[in-house]
C-alpha cells in the first residue's frame, strides 16, 4: 500500500512538469491523431489495397471515390496511408522498445559487472557499431523476405547497440554513487542495488532514448523500403509510398509524394517532442523550481 | 578614502515565478590597502555581493537598484567598453574551488597571462615572462618549470596561487577573493591567507575577503561586514567585532562555534530554525523569527543601521551589550574515562590500492587503535592522509590489505559471507554529503527503512513505527517521510542521514566528515544533537574530519594521521594543548582563531606540499616537512607512550603526568 502510494505520487508529479510542455502534448497530440488515422480510419473509410486498379492510376485527388487520388497501379492514396501507417507504426513501436529492452539489459549488466565482462560486451558491441547499418540491412534483406514481424527483428538487431552504450555508461556512474555505498554499508547484495537504487535512476535516460528509438526505427523502415528492401507489395509502409512517389517527382504527382513525407516528418517529431518532454519530468530536482 | 562603495545595491534574480531578492540595499566601503571581511552563512548574499561588483551574476541576476562607486564612479552607468576594461584590469577576482577555476586544457603559463593578452595584448613571448615573474611572486617554487604544466598536474594549493597569480597580473586595485581557502586543507590555507597578506602590502591593493569562517576573518581582515538574508546587519572594526558584537545574529554566529563551548560537558548554542526565503516579502528585522531576543517591534518594523561607534554600525534593536568571551579551554580534565571494553579495535591495519604498473598507493600504512563502548575517537588529518580509508574499512565497504578489525571480541576477516553481513548491524556510516548518500528517486520513508529491509528486521508495521520513532528521535516532524531528499536543507539531510544510521541500532557509527558541509549553526545543532543521542543510547563514534575545533568538541580522544600512519594518539585536551608531534602542533597552529588577538607563531608554518602516497618517504612519513627532522628519522619511530602515544624520536614534550597509567 505504502509503495503505491510512493509511486503515484511520483507520477503525478511528473505529470504536471509534463503537461507543463507545450511541445511535448503536442506530441503526444499528434501521435494519438496519426494512430487514430491509420488503425480506426480503415472502420470509416474502406478501400480495396489488395487488388490493382489499372484502370485507375494516377486520378487526381478530389476525383469521386478517391478524395487523395489514386497510385500507379490504382491503389487509393487515402485509404493507403492509413494502411501504411499500421505498418509503419508497429514496426516503429514495436523495433524501437525491442531495441531498447536489449539494449538496456546488455549495457546494465556490462555497466554493474565492469572488468572483463564488461570489456567483452562492449566490444561485441563497438565491432557490430563498425558495420555500416545500411550494409547489414542490405544483406539481411537479402538473405530473408521481409515480413513484418521479420522487420522488427532486423531493425531491432542493430538499433540496440546505441541504449547498450547508454546504459552501460550510466550504469558506470550510478555504481559509485554515495547512495549505493551507503546501501552495501548496511549489508545489502548487488541485486538489491539493481533493483533498488540503479534501475530507478536509470529509467529516465531508458525512457527518453527509447521514444528516439522509436522515432528511428520508423525512419529505419522508410530507408529499407526506399531502398527496395522493405515489405513487398500489396503491403504498403509510408517510407514505401514516399519512395514510390519519388520516382513520380517529374509527373507533376505531388498527391503521391507529399502525404507520406508529410505523415513521417510528423510522426518522428511527435516522439522527439515526447522524448523531451520525458527528460524534463525524470529530472527531479528541476520540479522545484 | 574608499575605493569601492557600494550604495543601497539590491540585487534580483528571477525565477521561473517570482524572483529571488539576494540583495536588499547593500551599503559596504573598502579603502584603499585594507581587507573587508564578509561573513555569514549560505545564502546570505555575500557572495552575490561580489559577484553584483564583478558583473557576474549567474543566469537571471540583475542589479535593480543602488549604486557601484569604484574610485567614484557608478559602474552601473558606465560604457560597455569601459566596464569590461575596469572590471578586467583594476579589479581581480579568486574563487573558491581552484580546478574549476582553471580551464584544465591549457598551461598554466598561458592562462595566468590571459588577461594580458586579452587587455593589453602583449606577445606571447613577453606574456611568458610575465606569467613566470608572477608565479614567482606568489611564492609558487619553479616558476618556470610550472608555467608549462596543465591544472592537473598541481596540488590544490598550488593551483590556487596560480589563481591569484592571475588575478593579480594586472596589477589591480582591488583583489576579491570569493571562499579562497574553503577547498584547502589548515596548513595549505594557513600558507594562502599569508601569501594575500603580503601581496596586498606589496602591492597596496584592497581586499575583499568572503567567507563563512569568523576564525579567518579574526586573523585577516581590517574591518568585517555581517550579512544575513540579503543584508548587512553588521560592520566593525575586526578587533571591536569580536570584542563587541551588537547584533544579536554576530551574537549567535559566535556562539555557536565550538571554541565558544564552556567546558567539556557543555552544549553548543545553536540557532533555531532556518534562514529565510527570499522569494518571499518579508518585514522587520529578518532574523527575528530565529533570534531569543525578538519582541514584537522587531517583527513589525524594518531595523535601520544605527552608529554604536565610528566605524561600527548594526541594525538591531535589542543590541548585545555584555562582551562576548572566548576563553580557551583550560586544560580539561578528561571525561571519566569509559571504563568498559573495547568496542573496535584496529591493529596493524593496512590498505594499498593498486596504481596501475606505477607501483602501490600506500593509503593506510600500520594503523592501530581501539574504541571503547560509549565513547568517541576523533581522527584527524589533512586529504590524502587516509583517514577517510579508515573508516571505510571498519564501516566493511573495503578490505583491508593487511591487519585485523576486531569488533566486540569478533575479528571481521574470519567472518563468512552472511556473517559479515550482520556485522552490518553493529557499524554504521555516516555521510559528509547526505543528499549524495540518499537515492534521489526515494521518499524519506523508503530511505529509512531500506536498513531494516536489507537486515529483515521486523515487519512492515513494526519498520513503520520504528521509522517515526527514529525521526522523532533526530527532531523532525513525521511529515517528512512523505518527502524527496531534495526538499530538506542540509542540516535536515544530515539529521535524515542520522536517523538512517540508528535504523539498525548499532554500537558504533563511523561519521566521515559529517558536519563539514553545514554553516556553523546548523552544525551546532548537528553536533549537539549528536551528543545527545550518544549519551541516550550509548553509541561510540569514530569522527572522521580535517576540523580540529570540531574533534575537539566532539572527541574524547583523537587520533592525528598524515600519510597513512597514526603519529600521535591520547586524550583529546592533551593532544590539542599539549601536542607531542610537531605535525600535530603544526596543523593547531594552522586553525584560524576566531580571536583576533591570537597570533599564530611563524615557526611552527609547515611548508611544501604533501608527499606522494605513491612512494612514501621511508622512516618517518613526516621528516620531508619537518622543521626538526635529522638523520634518525630515516628509520621509522615507533609509537610510544601511555595514554597519550606519539611516533617521533624528537616529541615535542613528555608524557604530561596525568595522562600516565
Amino acid at each position: 500500500m505504502n509503495d503505491q502510494t510512493r509511486v503515484r505520487g511520483l507520477w503525478r508529479n511528473g505529470l504536471e512538469v509534463f503537461v507543463d510542455n507545450r511541445l511535448a502534448l503536442a506530441g503526444v497530440g499528434i501521435f494519438v491523431l496519426l494512430a487514430a488515422f491509420s488503425f480506426l480510419g480503415p472502420l470509416f473509410y474502406s478501400s480495396d489495397q489488395v487488388h490493382t486498379d489499372l484502370a485507375n492510376v494516377y486520378l487526381s485527388p478530389g476525383t469521386a471515390g478517391h478524395p487523395m487520388g489514386t497510385d500507379g497501379v490504382g491503389y487509393d492514396q487515402l485509404g493507403r496511408l492509413m494502411v501504411g501507417g499500421q505498418t509503419s507504426i508497429v514496426v516503429g513501436l514495436a523495433a524501437g522498445l525491442l531495441a531498447t529492452v536489449v539494449g538496456t539489459v546488455w549495457g546494465a549488466i556490462a555497466g554493474f559487472a565492469g572488468g572483463w565482462v564488461d570489456a567483452i560486451m562492449m566490444r561485441v558491441v563497438d565491432a557490430m557499431m563498425s558495420i555500416p547499418a545500411l550494409f547489414l540491412f542490405m544483406l539481411m534483406a537479402a538473405i530473408v523476405t521481409p515480413t513484418v514481424p521479420m522487420l522488427i527483428v532486423i531493425i531491432g538487431a542493430f538499433a540496440w547497440l546505441g541504449p547498450a552504450r547508454l546504459v552501460r555508461g550510466e550504469a558506470l556512474t550510478l555504481r559509485t554513487r554515495e547512495y549505493v555505498l551507503a546501501m552495501r554499508g548496511m549489508g545489502g547484495t548487488g541485486g538489491r542495488a539493481v533493483r533498488r537504487h540503479i534501475i530507478p535512476n536509470a529509467i529516465g535516460t531508458v525512457i527518453v532514448n527509447a521514444t528516439f528509438q522509436i522515432a528511428d526505427a520508423i525512419l529505419y523502415v522508410a530507408y529499407l523500403s526506399f531502398l527496395g528492401l522493405g515489405v513487398p507489395p500489396p503491403a504498403a509502409n509510408w517510407g514505401g509510398m514516399l519512395s514510390d512517389g519519388l520516382s513520380d517527382t517529374f509527373s507533376g504527382h505531388w498527391w503521391l509524394l507529399y502525404p507520406p513525407g508529410i505523415a513521417i516528418i510528423l510522426i518522428v517529431l511527435a516522439f522527439n517532442f515526447i522524448g523531451d518532454g520525458l527528460r524534463d519530468v525524470f529530472e527531479v530536482r528541476l520540479r522545484r523550481r | 578614502m574608499s575605493l569601492l562603495r557600494l550604495v543601497d545595491l539590491s540585487t534580483d534574480i528571477a525565477l521561473r515565478r517570482g524572483a529571488v531578492h539576494a540583495l536588499d540595499h547593500v551599503n559596504l566601503e573598502v579603502r584603499q590597502g585594507e581587507t573587508l571581511g564578509v561573513v555569514g552563512e549560505s545564502g546570505s548574499g555575500k557572495t552575490m555581493t561580489v559577484l553584483s561588483v564583478m558583473g557576474l551574476l549567474p543566469p537571471g541576476g540583475r542589479v535593480v537598484n543602488g549604486q557601484i562607486l569604484f574610485d567614484g564612479r557608478d559602474l552601473l552607468a558606465m560604457a560597455p567598453d569601459e566596464l569590461r576594461r575596469v572590471r578586467g584590469v583594476e579589479m581581480g577576482m579568486v574563487f573558491q574551488d581552484p580546478l574549476t577555476s582553471l580551464n584544465p586544457t591549457m598551461r598554466i603559463g598561458a592562462q595566468v597571462a590571459e588577461p594580458l593578452r586579452v587587455h593589453q595584448g602583449v606577445s606571447k613571448a613577453e606574456a611568458r615572462e610575465r606569467a613566470v615573474e608572477i608565479l614567482r611572486r606568489v611564492g609558487m617554487p619553479r616558476p618556470d618549470k610550472i608555467v608549462d604544466d596543465y591544472p592537473h598536474q598541481l596540488s590544490g594549493g598550488m593551483r590556487q596561487r596560480a589563481v591569484i597569480a592571475m588575478a593579480l597580473i594586472r596589477s589591480p586595485r582591488l583583489l576579491i577573493a570569493d571562499e579562497p581557502t574553503t577547498a584547502l586543507d589548515v596548513t595549505t590555507q594557513r600558507q594562502i591567507l599569508e601569501l594575500i597578506d603580503d601581496l596586498r602590502d606589496e602591492f597596496k591593493m584592497a581586499v575583499i575577503l568572503v567567507t563563512h569562517d569568523l576564525g579567518v576573518i579574526a586573523s585577516r581582515a581590517d574591518r568585517v561586514a555581517v550579512m544575513y538574508a540579503g543584508r548587512v546587519v553588521e560592520t566593525a572594526t575586526t578587533e571591536e567585532l569580536f570584542r563587541a558584537p551588537r547584533h544579536r545574529y554576530t551574537e549567535a554566529l559566535m556562539h555557536a562555534l565550538p571554541e565558544a563551548a564552556q567546558g567539556r560537558e557543555g552544549r553548543l548554542y545553536s540557532i533555531p530554525g532556518l534562514p529565510p526565503d527570499l522569494s518571499q516579502p518579508l518585514t522587520g528585522c529578518r532574523f527575528a523569527p530565529r533570534c531569543r531576543h525578538a519582541t514584537d517591534a522587531c517583527r513589525a518594523t524594518d531595523v535601520p543601521l544605527v552608529r554604536a561607534a565610528e566605524d561600527h554600525l548594526y541594525a538591531c534593536l535589542h543590541p548585545v551589550t555584555e562582551a562576548v568571551t572566548f576563553a580557551p579551554r583550560g586544560a580539561g580534565e578528561a571525561r571519566p574515562a569509559a571504563a568498559s571494553e573495547p568496542i573496535l579495535s584496529v591493529r596493524e591495519l593496512v590498505k594499498e590500492y593498486d596504481a596501475g604498473g606505477k607501483g602501490r598507493v600506500s593509503a593506510v600504512a600500520g594503523v592501530s587503535f581501539e574504541v571503547k563502548a560509549g565513547e568517541t575517537l576523533g581522527i584527524v588529518g589533512e586529504s590524502g592522509c587516509g583517514k577517510s580509508t579508515v573508516g571505510r574499512l571498519v564501516a566493511g565497504l573495503e578490505e583491508p590489505t593487511g591487519g585485523q578489525i576486531v569488533l566486540d571480541g569478533t575479528d571481521i576477516g574470519a567472518l563468512d559471507r552472511r556473517a559479515r553481513r550482520r556485522m552490518h548491524r553493529e557499524v554504521q556510516l555516516m555521510f559528509q554529503d547526505s543528499y549524495a548518500a540518499m537515492n534521489p528517486r526515494m521518499r524519506v520513508d523508503g530511505i529509512l527503512t531500506e536498513p531494516l529491509e536489507i537486515q529483515q528486521v521486523g515487519d512492515p508495521a513494526g519498520r513503520r513505527s520504528r521509522v517515526t520513532r527514529l525521526l522523532d528521535q533526530v527532531g523532525l516532524p513525521t511529515r517528512a517521510l512523505e518527502r524527496y531528499p531534495h526538499e530538506f536543507s542540509g542540516g535536515q539531510l544530515q539529521r535524515i542521514g542520522l536517523a538512517r544510521s540508528l535504523a539498525l541500532e548499532p554500537r558504533l557509527i563511523v561519521a566521515d566528515e559529517p558536519v563539514s558541509a553545514l554553516d556553523v549553526s546548523i552544525q551546532a545543532q548537528v553536533l549537539n544533537l549528536m551528543r545527545d543521542l550518544q549519551s541516550e543510547l550509548g553509541l561510540s563514534y569514530v569522527f572522521i574530519s580535517h576540523d580540529l575545533s570540531v574533534v575537539d568538541y566532539m572527541a574524547d580522544r583523537i587520533a592525528v594521521m598524515y600519510l597513512g600512519k597514526l603519529v600521535e594518539i591520547g586524550p583529546a585536551s592533551q593532544v590539542v594543548r599539549a601536542a607531542r608531534h610537531p605535525y600535530t602542533q603544526a596543523l593547531i597552529d594552522a586553525v584560524p582563531s576566531p580571536d583576533p588577538g591570537h597570533a599564530p607563531s611563524p615557526a611552527t608554518a609547515i611548508r611544501g606540499e604533501l608527499p606522494s602516497a605513491l612512494n612514501p618517504p621511508t622512516g618517518c612519513r613526516f621528516r620531508t616537512r619537518c622543521p626538526l627532522a635529522q638523520d634518525i628519522c630515516r628509520t621509522e619511530p615507533p609509537l610510544e607512550g601511555g595514554l597519550h602515544q606519539v611516533a617521533c624520536h624528537f616529541p615535542l614534550r613528555e608524557e604530561a603526568a596525568a595522562a600516565r597509567p
